[in-house]
């Protein structure tokens, strides 16, 4: 997995009712409840991101409630994947049951600014900002399972093939 | 070496002599909980995974509550698909309006959850059911399917950090008080990933509801659970209620801990949460002045009766402050009955308060109590997000029943002991 992209930064304990609020929770569908993405911590976040683009989160992303619906409305608005400092765990877990790749970076957040263009190789665990610096910023590895998950395309299909075994 | 409570309840549910943080268990699953919100997607991706039948018709629990009696269309037709998927799988613990209360309060209520059990649910604050000494944790809806279908979920065994609190409350100071203070202290990730286990003297003084609220905002400061080590008072509480077996779990002596946090509860006064969030919180004794357009006391986090009741201490023979707004829900139909009988709702009444049915309503700005631009409401709910209640730029104070009713007389930030 490689993504290429502009960031978008954010900062610490971006919470689900700023990736989507509440009062939206009354839509299922992906493509509704993208266009209302991130809306309460950037109003014009829908209007000025283009598929692709990278969501870099401070320490906590998604903390809050457990709607799946945030990580629904951030796959669905394009975003190709979300790096922060941390997640909060159920954020964490919904993302990888629902495909949306997440990483884990420490030290990333520091050393970029919004606009930023880089890449993330999820296969090596590095990050690599061309034109701020050489040194490319590594990934916390994920677990073997979690790998599993993602490979099996997200928990339902890996429940599916099993039960298929 | 010894185990905690929580590894001590995984293991078991893992059919495992042990485990340890860290480890990635399956584990069996007591309770699968969904609502209004999260239900309708995860009957989606049940459907979608080929699930024909739920692995337990009794085990897996769904309440509207949310959105419910229906705020507007949309939500309607998720309710609708709700209640006709719970018809068609013969689902026992379904709740029809009526019925329903917020599901946190109902749960432990009806003893459909009980102490040793692991409990998941599509909500955050499922983690209020470690009140009983129950695993219990939020996740998402497709975690939910997927134990629907199964009876069983993929868990990472979660290091524990034990919270010790020293000495006995100041007047007004509730299990609120403690949690917010705690948070306060630790940050809004201070226990991300992990079990906070809470103990202490005074936890056999305080009653059954402020351990729900303390468990119910473990998830506010990251933590994957909240748990106390059932007692008396839990014994009391589940005895009357339980509707399967339970079993008390307890930690070892020499069971291993993340860390060790002491709290000198002596020192504590009522608290605030300032707005944006759960860990801004100060004394009330530091507010300053704080004009206030609403009080909201409710949710599963205080909508207990023993809340109820505090608020009408407070209340009685006074009127909210002009122009303020005081709503008051209580979580359930039995404590809405209860506080009926006892009286309250005169109290309420005659100071000016309107009582709503048992729903979630302001506490996640769904419907009822939305704030306006600029405006702010005190609630003795568990987030103060922006916009959480309403407008982004509204704000919210999170406080316990005392400084809500206390604040709604005043019309600005108050303790009962301002009045
Ligand atoms: S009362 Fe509030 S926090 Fe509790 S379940 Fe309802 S919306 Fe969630």
């Amino acid at each position: 997995m490689k993504f290429t992209g502009k960031i978008w930064k954010f900062g610490d304990n971006i919470d689900t009712d700023a990736i989507i609020p509440a009062r939206y929770l009354n839509i299922r569908d992906p493509q509704g409840l993208a266009a209302h993405c991130m809306e309460d911590a950037d109003p014009d976040f829908m209007k000025k991101m283009k598929k692709g683009d990278i969501i870099v989160g401070g320490e906590n992303f998604g903390c809050g409630s457990s709607r799946e619906h945030a990580p629904i409305a951030i796959k669905a608005a394009g975003i190709a994947c979300v790096v922060a400092r941390s997640f909060a765990r159920i954020f964490y877990r919904n993302s990888f049951n629902m495909g949306l790749p997440i990483f884990e970076s420490r030290t990333l957040w520091g050393e970029v600014t919004d606009g930023s263009e880089i890449e993330v190789d999820a296969d090596t665990g590095l990050i690599r900002i061309p034109g701020v610096s050489a040194d490319p910023v590594r990934i916390q590895p994920v677990p073997p399972f979690m790998q599993e998950l993602i490979a099996d395309g997200g928990l339902m299909n890996h429940i599916a093939k099993g039960r298929a075994k | 070496m010894g185990m905690t409570i929580t590894e001590k309840i995984l293991s078991r549910h893992a059919g495992l002599e042990e485990v340890r943080p860290g480890m990635l268990i399956n584990a069996r699953v007591d309770i699968a909980l969904g609502n209004d919100i999260t239900a309708p997607i995860a009957i989606d991706a049940f459907r979608k995974a080929g699930g024909k039948e739920v692995f337990d018709t009794k085990k897996v629990v769904l309440v509207p509550d949310h959105f419910a009696p229906n705020k507007d269309i949309d939500s309607a037709e998720q309710c609708k698909l709700m209640r006709d998927f719970a018809h068609e799988q013969a689902i026992t613990h379904y709740f029809e309006v009526g019925e329903a209360g917020i599901e946190h309060a109902l749960l432990p209520e009806k003893g459909i959850v009980v102490p040793g059990d692991v409990v998941i649910g599509a909500d955050s604050h499922t983690c209020t059911y470690g009140a009983l000494g129950a695993f219990a944790t939020g996740v998402g809806s497709t975690d939910l399917a997927a134990a629907m279908i199964t009876g069983e979920l993929w868990f990472k065994v979660p290091e524990t950090i034990k919270f010790i609190y020293h000495g006995n409350a100041r007047p007004w100071v509730s299990g609120k008080d403690l949690i917010l203070y705690t948070i306060g202290r630790i940050g809004v990730h201070g226990a991300l990933y992990r079990a906070m286990e809470f103990v202490g003297e005074i936890f056999r003084v305080l009653p059954m509801a402020d351990r729900m609220t303390m468990a119910n905002m473990a998830v506010e400061a990251g933590g994957k659970s909240g748990i106390f080590i059932p007692d008396e008072i839990t014994e009391v509480y589940v005895r009357k209620r339980a509707e399967r077996p339970y079993e008390f779990y307890t930690s070892d002596p020499d069971a291993l801990y993340h860390s060790t946090i002491d709290i000198d509860v002596t020192k504590i006064e009522p608290q605030v949460a300032f707005p944006h969030l759960p860990s801004n919180t100060k004394g009330i004794s530091e507010v300053g002045n704080v004009p206030i357009d609403q009080s909201f006391i409710g949710s599963c986090t205080n909508g207990w009766i023993e809340d109820l009741r505090v608020a009408a201490e407070i209340l009685k023979g006074r009127h909210i402050a002009y122009g303020h707004r005081l709503i008051i829900i209580p979580a359930t139909p039995a404590i809405y009955r209860q506080a009926m009988k006892e009286g309250l709702f005169d109290i309420f009444l005659d100071a000016g308060g309107v009582i709503s049915l048992p729903t979630c309503g302001p506490c996640l700005g769904g419907y009822m109590g939305i704030l306006a631009k600029g405006e702010r409401s005190v609630s003795t709910t568990n987030r103060n997000f922006v916009g959480r209640m309403g407008h982004p730029e509204s704000e919210v104070y999170l406080a316990g029943p005392a400084v809500a009713a206390a604040t709604a007389v005043a019309g600005r930030l108050a303790g009962p002991e301002q009045l």
